[in-house]
């Protein structure tokens, strides 16, 4: 019985790193919707605790914001201390979940009639931790209207009463005066976050490349990421601070590019990579010895319209960050190229000979970076695994870990290659915890061991 | 009479997803010399001009193939653009419809555009299509005067087919991949290949807009997933990374030759050939098949070099509808279309063949007073 609760734990905990409810190269949104659905579900209901527990691991905000929405709309069924723990848990989670994200879930609670104390005392708890409360009344206005409502929350600010509710001719807050000036005048416009300000930008018949021009500097970094083909189109300089970014975000950019433009930037790129993997190294830096990695990029790594070239740019990311944590790093991709910057999606995966060919350097780790579809031929990878660790190296002294970024809506997993310890990744960031957190996945663990590590993540999680 | 040959091509590991199995086909050398390309139509009804008295007229030709080829061994080039030609805005109220003259038509020296599985199509329609050779009492005036004209037959195309498209969209294509091998519940429903990887990865999409049988469209709606072959390594002899590697690669012989079996259906098969056009060193020929029931039938289309191997294939698995029909009327043919003859070669009575005519829709070829004849003495020893 503990076994299996193990067992679910684990592919609970790889569903919530990977899956965001999109679509995949083999699952449409709605299988994954569906599938994932049913996980968190079958996991309420059966294991409370540890699900709640979730929270305090690397999973990913989608996840996270359907654990505390399922959480928070089922409190008869946790006793008192676990319901303190739990909003203990949300309450330090939500804070770390994207605004806007947290947002739709006070909306989404407001929807399905959710109107508890617990609910109440998060909401007003996370408004109260809001750095600047104008801010967000101005770019987030509806959302954070039916939030106050919902949660019957008044306002701290004397003004975002009036600002929300009524209006008023003037404003002494900033940035609500902008707002209110930009309804008559253009130059206010660009004082406004870039959202809000596209808005009024319509109204005004602002020119794109005047708007995106001007606007850059309130821009977030993923909104410049994301304009970025737009300006250049329009001949406006926006330019992107890659050193800023983070890894695997960095990764995907460098994709999205086209082959020629990483030709002429390659050292620039090389460059922020290399600098961005040794920023996640850090203390670690050296320590893996030697390190052989078989990287996947086959056609099946560009993921879908909605994740492009994801598992690509995971592997990607894996890659430069092995380079980082290696004594000696051999990168094996999959369709043999060499050139990790220059590589895209293309033809089969077959797993099961670059694992051999990565064996045969003698590393002390074996890291996969795949979605696990092997198919050339099917099954080899594990196969070769098996017989590998049976018959070659019975005693284990090789680690072999399958990080695997694609969730698989049919089995309710990620996609294993056999026995091998198989964790799901979202960013390469999280991948030297991942690593660590692989022992469990081998099939060995059982519940109390998994409880001790979870209870420790809760503990760390509460204190960080 | 003669087989397909497919040498040049080896069997790749296999793809499944759900009851769509897909079998690459590897050329170890690339065709240089002959490349093919999709000239794409929209999708107004195509209307061909087959000869002087008949014509071919289908609902649905999305695209037809360019076959570009050099005679003195240089690599040609693949017809790269896609020339469309400009549609003439037409009244809202006339149906557009594209005209061809003839299924195979040189565009240039070196260029020949042909609609690529409705040649074998029509081939197909066209059997013993002229109708009975000598007038025997039983046929019908039309029968005698019109053949078996008009001749119809109904087909699907690959959209409709259930999981074919994903099947196709998240195929993995291999290196140096010059073919395909499509199964639906793991029976054969075609068989495409190409000179060239490059048009092979051009064209993949292309089997999405073919045609295929009745039967497959049925087989792939009541389908469960078919089983995959997954790799299977003996452990006993292993104590070395070499041996390790060894034991890979005897493994990967296991499926080429266990595909084999799968696969004889359409290999093992006597096809009557016809050639249709000669492309320099290359010809272009259509084949039928030997019309038996109850097995793997065939029709198709092939490029062959002067050796007689496989440049390009493409083949549609008839119904088993279809082979009757065509069993039929090759009988027919083969005893003058004289009833009673007919009737003694297949081992039973004019009576039973008459009915047999009727049901595979034969039945306007006969004469109306000679089905109910034949109806009649059917009927009757049943009410004893």
């Amino acid at each position: 019985m503990d076994r299996v609760a193990a067992e679910d734990m684990l592919m609970f905990v790889n569903a919530a790193i990977t899956s965001s409810g999109q679509r995949e190269f083999h699952n449409s949104a709605q299988e994954q919707h569906l599938s994932l659905g049913f996980l968190h579900e079958y996991m309420i209901g059966n294991y409370r605790d540890l699900y709640a527990a979730t929270l305090a691991l690397d999973i990913n905000d989608h996840n996270a914001v359907l654990i505390a929405h399922r959480l928070l709309a089922t409190p008869g069924e946790a006793d008192l201390e676990l319901r303190r723990l739990e909003g203990e848990l949300i309450g330090r989670r939500l804070r770390l979940v994207a605004p806007q994200r947290v947002y739709r879930l006070f909306r989404g609670l407001r929807q399905s009639r959710v109107n508890n104390r617990r609910t109440r005392a998060i909401v007003r708890d996370w408004l109260a931790h809001r750095p600047d409360p104008a801010f967000d009344a101005v770019k987030y206005r509806s959302q954070f209207k039916h939030a106050l409502r919902h949660a019957h929350i008044e306002p701290t600010h004397d003004e975002l009463g009036d600002f929300l509710f009524g209006g008023r001719t003037r404003y002494n807050t900033p940035i609500l005066e902008t707002w209110r000036r930009a309804h008559y005048e253009q130059a206010s416009v660009y004082d406004l976050p870039y959202t809000v300000a596209e808005g009024f930008a319509a109204k005004h018949k602002i020119d794109r490349a005047t708007f995106l021009e001007r606007i850059a500097p309130m821009m977030t970094r993923v909104e410049q990421l994301r304009t970025q083909a737009t300006a250049e189109r329009n001949n406006v300089d926006t330019a992107v601070d890659l050193a800023r970014m983070p890894l695997t975000r960095l990764a995907s950019y460098a994709l999205s590019l086209p082959l020629s433009e990483r030709i002429d930037r390659r050292t620039e790129l090389t460059g922020a990579l290399r600098a961005a993997a040794a920023r996640v190294a850090g203390r670690d830096a050296g320590r893996w010895g030697r390190v052989a990695a078989v990287l996947d990029d086959s056609f099946s790594t560009y993921g879908s319209g909605q994740k492009r070239r994801r598992p690509l740019a995971v592997a990607l990311a894996c890659s430069f960050l092995f380079e980082a944590l290696a004594d000696s790093y051999v990168p094996l991709w999959t369709s043999g190229r060499t050139d990790a910057l220059l590589t895209y999606p293309y033809d089969v995966t077959p797993l099961g000979e670059r694992v051999l060919d990565g064996l045969e350097h003698g590393p002390d780790r074996l890291l996969i970076v795949s979605d696990g579809w092997d198919n050339a031929p099917v099954g080899m990878a594990a196969e070769v695994l098996r017989v590998w660790r049976t018959r070659l190296d019975p005693r284990h002294k090789v680690s072999v870990v399958h990080l695997n970024p694609v969730y698989d809506a049919d089995t309710f997993d990620v996609k294993r290659l056999g026995h091998v310890s198989t964790v799901g990744v979202r960013d390469a960031e999280d991948v030297p915890a991942l690593v660590e957190f692989a022992r469990f996945t081998e099939g060995r663990t059982g519940l109390a061991e998994l409880r001790a590590h979870f209870d420790d993540r809760i503990t760390r999680f509460k204190e960080g | 009479m003669a087989t397909l040959d497919l040498t040049g091509l080896s069997v790749q590991p296999d793809q499944v997803w759900g009851g769509v199995r897909l079998v690459p086909l590897v050329r170890d050398e690339p065709i240089e010399t002959l490349r093919l390309h999709a000239k794409l139509y929209g999708t107004e009804a195509a209307f061909v001009a087959v000869d002087k008295r008949s014509a071919y007229t289908a609902s649905y030709v999305p695209h037809g193939f360019v076959a570009t080829w050099t005679e003195d061994g240089a690599p040609a080039a693949a017809y790269g653009t896609e020339m469309v030609d400009a549609i003439e805005p037409c009244s809202p109220v006339c149906v557009p419809v594209r005209y061809h003259r003839r299924m195979a038509r040189r565009t240039d020296k070196n260029r020949l555009r042909f609609l690529p599985m409705h040649l074998a199509v029509e081939g197909y329609l066209a059997l013993h299509f002229g109708g009975p050779e000598i007038l025997w009492e039983q046929w019908s005036q039309r029968a005698i005067r019109n053949g078996l004209s008009p001749r119809a037959e109904e087909t699907y195309t690959g959209a409709q087919v259930n999981g074919l498209a994903d099947a196709l969209r998240i195929f993995e294509i291999h290196p140096g991949q010059c073919g395909a091998l499509v199964y639906v519940a793991d029976a054969l429903a075609a068989a495409f290949v190409v000179p060239h990887p490059d048009d092979y990865r051009a064209l993949h999409p292309t089997l999405i807009t073919d045609l295929y049988g009745e039967l497959i469209y049925h087989y792939a709606m009541l389908t469960a997933p078919v089983p995959q072959f997954h790799a299977r390594l003996s452990d006993t002899h292993v104590n070395t990374l070499a041996d390790l590697r060894a034991a890979v690669a005897r493994q990967r012989s296991v499926w080429p030759q266990f595909h084999d079996t799968m696969v004889s259906g359409l290999l093992d098969a006597q096809y009557s050939m016809r050639r249709v056009y000669r492309l320099g060193d290359y010809s272009l020929t259509r084949f039928l098949p030997g019309f038996l029931p109850k097995q793997d039938n065939h029709i198709g289309e092939l490029i062959t070099d002067q050796r007689g191997r496989t440049a390009y294939l493409k083949t549609f698995r008839l119904s088993e509808k279809q082979v009757r029909r065509g069993y039929l009327l090759q009988q027919l043919a083969a005893h003058d279309w004289h009833m009673p003859s007919t009737a003694e070669a297949l081992g039973t009575t004019e009576a039973q063949l008459g009915l047999r005519l009727e049901s595979a829709g034969f039945g306007h070829l006969l004469n109306e007073h000679t089905l109910a004849h034949y109806r009649a003495t059917q009927r009757k020893p049943q009410r004893r």
